[in-house]
């Protein structure tokens, strides 16, 4: 009712101070609580975007087995586990691409070599990885067009001797596209490429060591034939979704599908703790900066006991009373929470042109909709409860036991 | 008749059980001035809050305006407060963040049976009847007693009450102020056809009354 708004108004205009206060609490904690979000969100975001630049969502691949002990209808004759020898390479390989390429969820297939390889610079050797594949399909998953800095990654479809650089490599071997590399392979093998290509990841280490060959080469750099594939490599829809499609994968093709959650168990675990850190404090913060409006609602309760008594007989009810002192906490609220997102939003501006350089360069973080969105709902809410017990104390006054004081 | 009692009884429960009220019945007709006299700890102020409404915890009857709410809830009470009784008390108690003016508005505007304009319309009137249109809209705390207990029987009258009940309505005033006090209470009674039921240890008051009700420890005398 607009009397219950009426009464409510003159009480937050009538106690401006302690309104001030409250809704300064409510502003910085609604800001530091979106904008911690929107950090959250922004390292997750940055990291798992460079991480993709590497990693497929799923890998499969042939897992090393451990030999049996041989034994005789119970009696354990010889017990030796070991690695049983035998080639690390996928049987069929293109059959089994083409299979899981027909998969629902599956947007990019292909198989890869990785070779570990010495770049040879005069006497001096630079120790390294080239994986070989083809081009087309690894830069639809890696997007590795996108940070190569010199030539073109698909000029390896048009060369065969073709290879793509890291820019720490070019740099210690005073290389540029057109000049010619040779290289070593951990099997002996030695060959001479041209450079088409060199990239820069936001990765140093990348920088220094990988090289992108066609399939073709790197096969040679394993002295195998042009069947060997020690990995394939998958990209599906929903990163997030992972996990389970690699279980499908296991069990459609007997190989190790391996999904980068799983591979990289270090960083997903820091990951998790950033956040729950991150989420600890940034709420924290928020129940902290309702305790003003607790504060001050209490506080008018107590102060205005009379006029409640005064309300209740003149017919105001519980719930006109518990309106009234709602909407003063709301109205607090709602303030608090709107000058909190503009707050955000001028920290989040502000970060964005702070330069860390190294790996991340600006600061990760953008005005994230839903993270501002889950904040005004959080902060009404929360506000609303700070405003609602205090309110229900106001509801439950007997008049009568005030009047005959 | 307006308003009436039957075999109420009340109990204190702290700090011993004690029957405060005994077996109170009587009834009040349509523009009465009755008056509710007795010692202090003879039970009429706590019988007042009880024909208010507002205490809910006795056993008995209580029928106002030909219904029994003895049994009904908070609201419905509320509703009934809003719309069927005024009140003036012995400390006026008006609501100090709001002006004269809006203080008599506001049970008018929580019944929301006229628009804004008319209730404005309707207090201002009021506040002339009871002489204090010149103070409309200055804040209740900067008038004197007398006339913040105007204001507060104003207030009483907004929404034309069938009963106005009063703890003392003149216990704070000086004579000056409790005669205009009494003579306007008196004239609702007689001229508006308005019932008065006020509780009061002024036997001046209690005799100029058209009827006078004495308690003794919790009984009708």
């Amino acid at each position: 009712m607009k009397i219950n708004r009426h009464i409510a108004t003159t009480y937050f205009v009538a106690s401006k101070k302690m309104t001030t206060v409250a809704i300064v609490g409510v502003l910085l904690g609604m800001s530091i609580f979106m904008f911690m979000n929107s950090m959250a969100e922004g390292f997750d975001r940055t990291s798992s975007e460079s991480f993709f630049k590497s990693t497929p969502h799923i890998r499969v691949y042939k897992d090393d087995v451990l030999s049996v002990p041989l034994s005789d209808e119970g009696t354990t004759l010889i017990v030796n586990p070991k690695v049983v020898p035998s080639k690390n390479t996928i049987e069929n390989p293109m059959d089994w691409v083409k299979l899981i390429r027909k998969q629902p969820d599956v947007e990019v297939v292909f198989p890869q070599v990785s070779c570990p390889v010495f770049y040879n610079n005069g006497k001096s050797q630079i120790i390294g990885t080239t994986i070989g594949f083809d081009p087309v399909e690894a830069d639809k998953m890696f997007k590795i067009s996108s940070f190569t800095v010199q030539g073109r990654l698909s000029s390896l479809t048009t060369h065969q001797d073709g290879i793509v650089i890291g820019s720490g490599i070019a740099e210690k071997m005073n290389i540029r596209t057109g000049d010619k590399i040779n290289i070593t392979s951990s099997k002996g093998v030695n060959l001479t490429l041209t450079v088409v290509g060199i990239f820069k990841t936001n990765n140093s280490k990348e920088d220094k060591t990988k090289s992108y060959v066609n399939l073709v080469t790197g096969q040679q750099f394993l002295k195998e034939n042009n069947v060997y594939v020690t990995d394939i490599n998958v990209n599906v829809k929903n990163p997030e979704q992972a996990p389970q499609i690699a279980a499908e994968l296991t069990t459609l093709t007997g190989y190790k599908a391996e999904d980068w959650k799983a591979a990289n168990e270090a960083y997903m675990a820091a990951s998790r703790m950033r956040k729950i850190v991150i989420t600890f404090i940034s709420f924290t913060l928020l129940i902290v900066s309702s305790f003003g409006i607790y504060n001050i609602l209490n506080m008018t309760v107590s102060q205005k006991i009379n006029d409640i008594a005064i309300l209740k007989a003149m017919g105001f009810n519980g719930g006109d009373v518990v309106r009234i002192f709602v909407y003063q906490a709301m109205t607090i609220g709602a303030i608090g929470v709107a000058l909190g997102v503009v707050f955000a939003l001028i920290l989040v501006q502000a970060l964005q042109h702070v330069y860390i350089g190294g790996d991340i360069g600006y600061f990760p973080i953008r005005f994230e909709p839903w993270v501002f969105f889950r904040g005004v709902w959080l902060g009404l809410f929360i506000t609303f409860l700070a405003g609602y017990i205090p309110a229900k104390k106001a509801a439950k006054v007997d008049p009568v036991s005030i009047f005959r004081k | 008749m307006i308003l009436s009692v039957k075999n109420i009884e009340k109990y204190f429960h702290d700090p011993t059980d004690f029957k405060v009220l005994d077996g109170i019945g009587f009834d009040v007709d349509r523009g009465e001035f009755l008056t509710l006299v007795g010692k202090s700890g003879s039970g009429k102020s706590t019988l007042l809050y009880i024909l208010s409404t507002m205490d809910t915890d006795y056993t008995g009857q209580l029928i106002i305006d030909g219904e029994d709410v003895s049994g009904y809830d908070q609201n419905r009470l509320s509703a009934i407060r809003n719309e069927k009784i005024g009140f003036v008390f012995q400390f006026h108690y008006l609501l100090t963040d709001f002006t004269c003016l809006q203080n008599v508005m506001i049970p008018a505007l929580r019944l929301g049976k006229l628009s804004d304009k008319e209730v404005e319309y309707r207090a201002m009137e009021k506040l002339r009847i009871l002489g204090l249109e010149d103070q409309a809209l200055k804040p209740a705390s900067k008038l004197s007693g007398g006339q913040q207990q105007r204001v507060a029987i104003a207030r009483a009258l907004i929404n034309d009450p069938l009963i106005i009940m009063g703890d003392e309505p003149t216990g704070n005033l000086d004579s000056k102020n409790t005669q205009i006090v009494f003579d306007i209470l008196q004239e609702l009674a007689h001229v508006n056809k308005q019932t008065i039921i006020a509780v009061t240890h002024d036997n001046d008051f209690a005799k100029a009354s058209d009827r006078t009700i004495e308690m003794i420890d919790g009984r009708l005398a």
